[in-house]
This record gives C-alpha cells, structure tokens and sequence, in this order.
C-alpha cells in the first residue's frame, strides 16, 4: 500500500497568498497543483514535504489560454485537457495538441496542469520539450515580484528549475513569429506510458521558404536535451529538403545520451531521437508551408 | 465535499487519499483501490462531473467539491444505461475494472452522446482490463448510447 508520509495542508486563495504561505512555512513546504507528479513521489517517500499548499483554487486565476497576434500566454494552472482542447493554440502552436494527446491519458489530463509539469522537469516529461522548441519564457513570481526566464534557463536539469523557494512559476509566454509551426512525436510502449523517446519541433521560414530558424527538444534520452543548440545552428539558413532532416536527425541521435532501461536500449533509443527529429521536423515544415499559404511553397 | 449527492463533512489527515476516503470513511467500496500508481485506473471517480484517478487525489483537495462514485448510478432501482449495457454486452468478466470504466463511460456521454469506437477507445484509455475485455466493454458504452433510456425499448 503506498501513502504519504504525514503531511500539513493549506489552500492558497491568491498568487500573494501562495508566496506568503510558502515564505512563512519554510523550506519544506512545497505546492501541489494538479498533485500527479507530486503525490506520486510522496507516495514513493521520494518527496517528503511538511507541508501541501494547494493552489487548485487559483484555477481561476491561472487557467487560461490567452492567444495574441505576436505572443501566446497559458496560464500555469491550465490543466492538460485544456491544452489539448484549445483550437486557438492548436492553430498557432500544433505541437500542444500533437503532445497533449500522448501525455498519460484523460484522467489525469483532467488534473495535471502545465506549471506542474515544467516544475516538475522529468527528463521523460513532454511539455518541457514543448515550451522550449517554441522559444518560450515562464513568468516566475515571488515576494519580491517578478522575473521572466526564458525555458532554455528555467529549465536546469532532471527535476530542477529556476523556481526558488517560496516562489511560484505563473505564466508561460509564446512567441508568434510569422513563418512558423511546429509538431510532436512520441513512442511509447502502450497508452498513457512515459516515453521511449519524444521529439518536439519548431521551425519558422523566411520570405523565401528557407528555413530562417529550428529548434528541436528530446525527452527521455538524457539531462539537457530539452533544447538542442547545435541542430538549429545546422538548420538556419538551409533548404528545407530530406537532406535536411536528415542532417539534423543525425545531430540529434548523437547529441542525446540515452540509458538502456525496460523501455529500451540506448542504441534503440538513439535512433529513435534521430528519427523523430526528422519526422517532426517535416511535419513542422508542412504545417508551416500550410499556414503561410502560396507564398511558401 | 459532495458525494454522490450528498454533503459530507469529516475531519480527515490530510495524506488520507480520495479512495480510501470514499472506501473507509464513507464505506462507498463500489470505488475499487487497484494499482496506487495512477495506472490501472479501476479507482475512477467523477471529480466535477469529470473522469479521475482517486488514488491520485487527496481527500482534503476534494473539499467543496463535487464527487460521484459508481454507487450514484443506480437510481430508485433503475440501472444507468451503462451498467445496464456492461450487462447486456458481457462489459465484465472479473468486474475489478468496471466501476471506474462505468465512471469514464458515464462522463463521455454525458459530454458526446453518441461517441465513435475511437473517441470511447480513447475515452477509457487510462484504464487497464486484465481480463482484456475492452471489445466487450466498447460495445457496451456504445449499446448506452444506442439506449439512452435504459434497457426499456
């Protein structure tokens, strides 16, 4: 039987409210959002907190989906079912829709929220590839006010983010640029599993269809893939063609450092990240082409 | 919280989990307590009208909130369409899956009266059959939808 340790419970009714009680209980409180990543790990004794600030009454406050002409906006507490429901940010930002639909299953879709997600930083955790390939920044607040990182610094490592104590991540902010799309792919052994391997992929063409910038992120093939520098270096500038894909697919495959594990062998895993690589990035090219209707193609 | 509608009040630790809640405090045992780890899916409650895993909830996060377990679906002896499609479909075998897809079965519904085999599919992915009934329990989502009466007519 697995429970939680003895824990203490406060619901926070604001953002303020959040800060103040995480700053009063110290160091050992933590916040629970949509609590699947949390509980888990108290369930496991790999997380002990004293104390559980709730913040699912901030839902009102945190939810929403927020689609501007140069900048989309979610809101932390957006549970993962809105993400995948959202039509406006499916228009603008495919990559949500294409992962929300492979991350665990409805359920916990229903409770899981996208800051839970980030603040979690699971190396097999999708929305962390998501956030960065789209150049994404996360709105960090504290007593002191707020500061805005971009996911390439938020995101530090396995289970570690620039979050600091008595801090709460509130916003995440997309950049539109014109030109652009993105896609998602993921393997997994059956529904609902963690990854074998995902790819997450954002590419944005210029005037004349070249690719003017790319990022792709991994997950579930090391610590610091979320973002991989070198395949946009290769990729600006560039023909969008096979040859392309193929190029970056091979970056990718040697950049990641995978583990053989039950879900497969790091061989297995490498070409997997190569593969996916290349897929997503026809995809996000596609789509691109899609959007920016004759002048693209 | 509200259970299957009515309002409950206790004072509970606040690690107790939803499922457990339900199973021991209220003696709603029609919730079944599976995997603990958010797999299985059998713990499946309606939290707000909409599909969860008890298991991964706590009680205390529940307050003021809305829950309805499998025992809410009878009413004044009259089966829900669904258990009564789970019976008219052979939905069970073992019956250790079937209050929690009764739940995600009845939320779907509720939201897509007429859902295709891929949406229900999808619907109860979350959700583990050991005996591997998933045709059956497929067919039985769809013959509640085909009857939305019940079994009369």
């Amino acid at each position: 039987m697995q429970v939680p340790a003895p824990v203490e419970y406060a619901r926070a009714i604001s953002v303020e409210h959040a800060i103040g009680l995480l700053g009063r209980l110290g160091e050992e409180a933590r916040l629970i959002a949509g609590g699947h990543s949390l509980l888990p790990m108290m369930k496991l004794r790999l997380a002990n907190p004293e104390y559980l600030v709730d913040i699912n009454d901030l839902h009102a406050e945190l939810g929403y989906i927020e689609v501007g002409p140069t900048e989309v906006r979610l809101g932390a507490m957006t549970r993962h079912r809105e993400l995948l429901e959202s039509d406006p940010l499916a228009a603008v930002c495919p990559i949500f829709r294409d992962a929300e639909r492979v991350i665990a299953d409805p359920p916990v879709r229903n409770r899981g929220t996208l800051g839970g997600a980030l603040c979690q930083a699971d190396p097999s955790e999708d929305l962390s590839s998501v956030c960065t390939a789209l150049d994404a920044s996360c709105v960090i607040q504290g007593a002191d006010g707020v500061r805005v990182v971009p996911m390439d610094d938020f995101h530090r490592g396995p289970y570690e983010t620039a979050v600091g104590h008595a801090e709460i991540l509130t916003e995440v902010r997309i950049p539109i640029r014109p030109g652009g799309s993105s896609a998602y792919a993921k393997v997994d052994r059956r529904a609902g599993d963690w990854a074998v391997v995902a790819a997450g992929a954002a590419l944005w063409l210029d005037e004349h269809a070249t690719i003017a910038d790319a990022r792709v992120g991994l997950a579930a093939v090391g610590p610091h893939t979320t973002h991989l520098p070198e395949v946009s270096r290769a990729l600006r500038g560039r023909e969008p063609s096979e040859a392309a894909w193929e190029l970056a697919g091979g970056i990718a495959a040697s950049a990641c450092r995978p583990v053989t594990d039950s879900r497969g062998s790091a061989d297995y895993k490498r070409h997997l990240a190569g593969e996916l690589t290349r897929r997503t990035l026809r995809t996000a090219w596609e789509r691109a082409r899609e959007r920016g209707g004759a002048s693209w193609r | 919280m509200t259970v299957n509608g009515e309002v409950v009040t206790r004072d509970v630790e606040a690690r107790l989990l939803l499922v457990h809640f339900l199973r021991d405090e209220l003696g709603l045992t029609g919730t079944h307590w599976g995997c603990d780890t958010s797999n299985c899916g059998t713990c499946v409650v309606l939290y707000d009208d909409e599909p969860v895993k008890s298991c991964t909830v706590l009680a205390v996060m529940a307050g003021g909130h809305d829950v309805r377990t499998v025992e809410s679906l009878e009413w004044e002896g009259q089966l829900d369409p669904v258990q009564q499609g789970f019976m008219e479909c052979h939905g069970l075998q073992c019956g250790f899956c079937t209050s929690g897809m009764l739940m995600s079965a009845r939320a779907l519904l509720d939201r897509d009266p007429d859902p295709s085999e891929a949406t229900i599919r999808e619907a109860i992915s979350g959700q583990i059959c050991r005996c591997t009934g998933y045709a059956s329990i497929v067919r039985s989502v769809r013959w509640a939808a085909e009857h939305p009466a019940g079994g009369v007519g």
